[in-house]
């Protein structure tokens, strides 16, 4: 059996009046040791702030798990007490969001690769009318990125550029920045997943 | 999905499902006649991902944050909200027919003046004190999902000259898997301003945009208190594939 699929639409300007959620930015609880806090602006083509998106992120936990049936490995329990894996936040007047999780560990993947360690991205906004999707990765595995597959599937170096966070000029060590710049000068990579 | 998608491989293999790649469905992001999507729909080709650990699994949330009110948009105030009290209801399934069970549905729309309690929202249309406009529920084991609401009006935006909005509810839904996630919205049947509206018809497919539209119902419709509408909502299905893994991280 086959069913026809349910197309896609725009969340619109008003999705604050539904979607976000008191601890959506919170894929680990605030203080939880080895945390990390992402955070960025969304950007239009004019590079003015989007002021009206939200941002989802999904993720491994520190051992390279997943507490999902469908990991053939088996579901595990979270590394880290309260990690849910999932993290959602709305953007400001500034087009910022926020998100504050762990750093996951890499991924094996088919044929005996590995994935370096990242976060699967979806933004949702008005002038969207279907999710954009990208990935995280982080700027201090230099290793683990150069054999990523589907980073290296990425043959531009400019284009490749945009998957990676960034440390925060004089941040700290925990902090990373990741600008999602939908459309224009230094567009963000988008995936068809 | 077949019956081993979801058993843990044997050592040495990766069984990971594999979700149907949507063809023709969904809106192209360049649709210019919406026009918010000129400044922020990506100019650049969409770059193939495989579907892997990260994206075949999703997070299986919510129940801890959805109490029975919250699919009740109509009792959370002193006073009932203004407007047709309808009830919408259906079942959140995947391309191969299967119900998905426990996963979150999270709804928002307009009162029924076409109105959205949201700061943005200048439309010259009144507040409803007693209502929100936001619900959420758990589907059942059997995919099902069941919202009490009014039926939003419809609202003028600033598209183009004369631009309305038909009557619509925004739906969110995760699935099982990060490739199941899908935001859309519900309209009603018979709304005139469908045709007019660049959202409903940046579906090119006119049998998709039909599965947009819930159907009016008289068996769900409850005497002397709610008419009923009924609206299922179909994700993306899977099989199973097994890769070979040599190597664990």
């Amino acid at each position: 059996m086959t069913l026809p699929l349910t197309p896609s639409q725009t969340v619109g300007p008003f999705l604050a009046v539904g979607l976000p959620w008191p601890d959506g930015p919170f894929v680990v609880p605030e203080g939880t040791p080895g945390a990390i806090t992402i955070t960025g602006r969304v950007l239009d083509a004019a590079g003015d702030p989007v002021t009206d998106a939200l941002v989802e992120t999904w993720q491994a936990d520190a051992d390279s798990r997943f507490n999902h049936p469908d990991d053939p490995r088996g579901a595990a329990d979270p590394a880290t007490p309260g990690f849910r894996g999932f993290g959602r936040c709305a953007t400001d007047q500034d087009g910022r969001y926020r998100i504050v999780t762990i750093r996951p560990g890499p991924l094996p993947c088919p044929p005996g690769g590995a994935e370096a360690p990242h976060l699967d991205v979806s933004v949702f906004a008005r002038g969207l009318l279907d999710r954009v999707v990208t990935r995280i990765y982080f700027p201090d595995e230099a290793k683990a990125n150069a054999s990523d597959p589907v980073l290296s599937a990425i043959v531009a170096p400019e284009r490749r550029e945009t998957l990676f966070a960034r440390a925060e000029p004089g941040g700290r060590a925990d902090e990373f920045r990741f600008d999602i710049r939908l459309r224009g000068p230094r567009e963000t990579v988008f995936f068809d997943v | 999905m077949t019956a081993d998608a979801h058993q843990p491989a044997t050592r040495g293999e990766l069984s990971l499902p594999r979700y149907q790649r949507p063809e023709g469905v969904h809106p192209p992001l360049n649709s210019p006649a919406y026009r918010s999507s000129i400044l922020r729909a990506p100019s650049q080709p969409l770059v193939p991902m495989p579907q892997w650990l990260t994206e075949v699994t999703g997070p299986l949330l919510g129940a801890e944050r959805v109490t029975a009110p919250d699919s009740d948009l109509t009792t959370r105030h002193a006073g009932e909200p203004l407007g047709e009290r309808i009830i919408v209801t259906g079942r959140v399934l995947d391309s191969d027919g299967r119900p998905v069970p426990d996963t979150l549905v999270e709804i928002w729309q307009a009162n029924s003046a076409g109105r959205y309690r949201h700061h943005v929202d200048d439309h010259r249309a009144p507040l409803d004190p007693n209502f929100d406009g936001g619900g959420r529920c758990m589907t059942d084991s059997q995919g099902r999902y069941r919202f009490v609401t009014i039926k939003p009006g419809p609202y003028p935006w600033r598209n183009h000259l004369n631009a309305w909005r038909p009557s619509h509810i925004h739906f969110s839904v995760f699935g099982r898997a990060f490739t199941q996630r899908l935001i859309t919205q519900m309209y009603f049947p018979g709304d005139p301003l469908l045709a007019h509206d660049p959202i409903f018809n940046s579906v090119p497919d006119p049998n998709a945009r039909e599965r947009m539209i819930a159907s009016f119902s008289l068996g769900l419709t409850v005497p002397e208190w709610a008419l009923g509408f009924a609206w299922d909502i179909v994700l993306r299905g899977s099989t199973a594939t097994i890769f070979e893994a040599r190597q664990d991280p």
